[in-house]
C-alpha cells in the first residue's frame, strides 16, 4: 500500500497522460507534407522497428535475472513451445491457448 | 468501402483481443493492490492507457517512489511509441488535426502491429487507412477499459497460480513472426531479444528502448552487407 498521498498519484497521473501523449504524437503531429521528409536510413531502420521491439518486449518474460545458471525456466519452455505454433500458425488465439496450456502443465508436474 | 475497412479492423484484431482481457485484468487488480482508490484506478487506465508502462507505475507507487521517478519510467517504457508513430506518420499526414489526435492516443504495440502488417506491403487511401486503424484501435480501447474495470472491481480476488500475466508474452510472440519477414528483420528480432534479456537488469526498465535501438541497428547492419 502506498504512502503517496492522493495529488501525488493525481500528479502522476496526469504528467505521464501527458507525456505518453506527446511520444505517440510526436511524428504523426509534427510531419507536415509527406514522406520524402524522413531520411532513407530512417525508413530503413523504421522497418525493422515491430520485429526488434516485439522480441525485446517478449525475452524478458520468459527469463528471470540468474539467466546464465538456469536458463531452463517454466515459462522459458512454454514460451519455446508457444514460439513453434506462432510461428507454424501464425495464429494469435491458438498461440495463447498452447502457451498458457504447457505453462499450467509444466506447473502441475513440478 | 469505409464501414467496411473500419469492421476489417475490428475483425483483425479481435483474436488479439482475448490475450489482452487478461493483462487489463492484472492491471486493474495491480492498481488497487498498490493503494490507488478505485476511481484513480479506474482513471489511470485511460488517462495513459498504455498497458506495460501502468503495471510499471502501480509498482512503483505501491513502492513509494518519487513522483519523477515514476513518470520518468512511463515516459521511459513508452518511448517506444516514438517509432511507432514516426512509421504511421507518413500515412497521415494529410488527416486533419483531430485525426492525428485520436490516431495518437489510439496508439498500441496491439493496433500498430495489426496496422502495419496490412499497409507495411499494401497502400489505399488515407481514410480507408484511418477507418481501418480506428476499427483496430478502439476495439482495443474498449476491451482494454472495460477489463481493467473488471480487474479493479475484483480486487485481489484472482489467485496468482493461474499465471494469467503470461498471456501478455503470448501475444507478442504471435504478432512477432508476421513481423520476421527477411533476413534483417531476422537478426533485428534476434540481437533485440538477446540485448532485451542481458540489459534487463537496468534501471528504469532502459532494457527495452536500449534492446530495440541495439536490435535495429544490427539489422541495418545485416542489410547492408548482402
Amino acid at each position: 500500500m502506498t504512502s503517496l498521498a492522493p495529488w501525488e498519484i493525481w500528479l502522476v497521473m496526469g504528467l505521464a497522460g501527458a507525456g505518453t501523449l506527446a511520444l505517440r504524437y510526436s511524428f504523426i503531429g509534427l510531419l507536415k507534407r509527406s514522406a520524402d521528409e524522413i531520411p532513407d536510413l530512417a525508413r530503413r531502420a523504421l522497418r525493422l522497428i515491430p520485429a526488434a521491439v516485439l522480441a525485446a518486449l517478449i525475452t524478458p518474460s520468459l527469463t528471470h535475472p540468474d539467466l546464465i545458471f538456469d536458463p531452463w525456466t517454466e515459462r522459458m519452455l512454454a514460451g519455446i513451445v508457444a514460439a513453434v505454433v506462432a510461428w507454424r500458425t501464425k495464429n494469435v488465439l491458438v498461440t495463447i491457448a498452447v502457451g498458457m496450456a504447457t505453462l499450467w502443465l509444466l506447473q502441475a508436474i513440478s | 468501402m469505409r464501414r467496411q475497412n473500419f469492421r476489417a479492423g475490428v475483425l483483425t484484431i479481435a483474436p488479439i483481443l482475448i490475450g489482452v482481457v487478461p493483462f487489463g485484468i492484472i492491471a486493474g487488480v495491480a492498481a488497487v493492490e498498490s493503494g490507488l482508490s478505485s476511481l484513480q484506478a479506474i482513471v489511470f487506465s485511460p488517462v495513459v492507457f498504455a498497458g506495460a508502462s501502468q503495471l510499471a507505475a502501480y509498482e512503483l507507487i505501491g513502492r513509494d517512489a518519487a513522483v519523477v521517478v515514476i513518470v520518468a519510467t512511463v515516459v521511459v517504457i513508452n518511448s517506444r511509441f516514438v517509432m511507432y508513430s514516426a512509421s504511421l506518420a507518413p500515412h497521415f499526414v494529410s488527416a486533419t488535426t483531430p485525426q492525428k489526435l485520436a490516431t495518437s492516443y489510439l496508439l498500441t504495440d496491439q493496433a500498430f502491429a495489426v496496422w502495419i502488417i496490412r499497409y507495411g506491403r499494401e497502400d489505399e487511401s488515407t481514410e480507408l487507412k484511418l477507418a481501418y486503424y480506428f476499427g483496430a484501435a478502439l476495439a482495443l480501447f474498449v476491451t482494454w477499459q472495460s477489463s481493467t474495470i473488471v480487474g479493479v472491481v475484483l480486487g485481489s480476488g484472482i489467485p496468482p497460480e493461474w499465471s494469467l500475466d503470461f498471456a501478455i508474452p503470448l501475444v507478442f510472440l504471435a504478432l512477432l513472426f508476421p513481423a520476421i519477414t527477411d533476413r534483417a528483420t531476422s537478426v533485428a528480432a534476434i540481437v533485440g531479444g538477446l540485448t532485451a534479456v542481458v540489459a534487463q537488469p537496468l534501471a528504469y526498465n532502459l532494457g527495452l528502448p536500449l534492446a530495440a535501438v541495439v536490435g535495429i541497428a544490427t539489422g541495418l547492419i545485416a542489410e547492408s552487407r548482402r
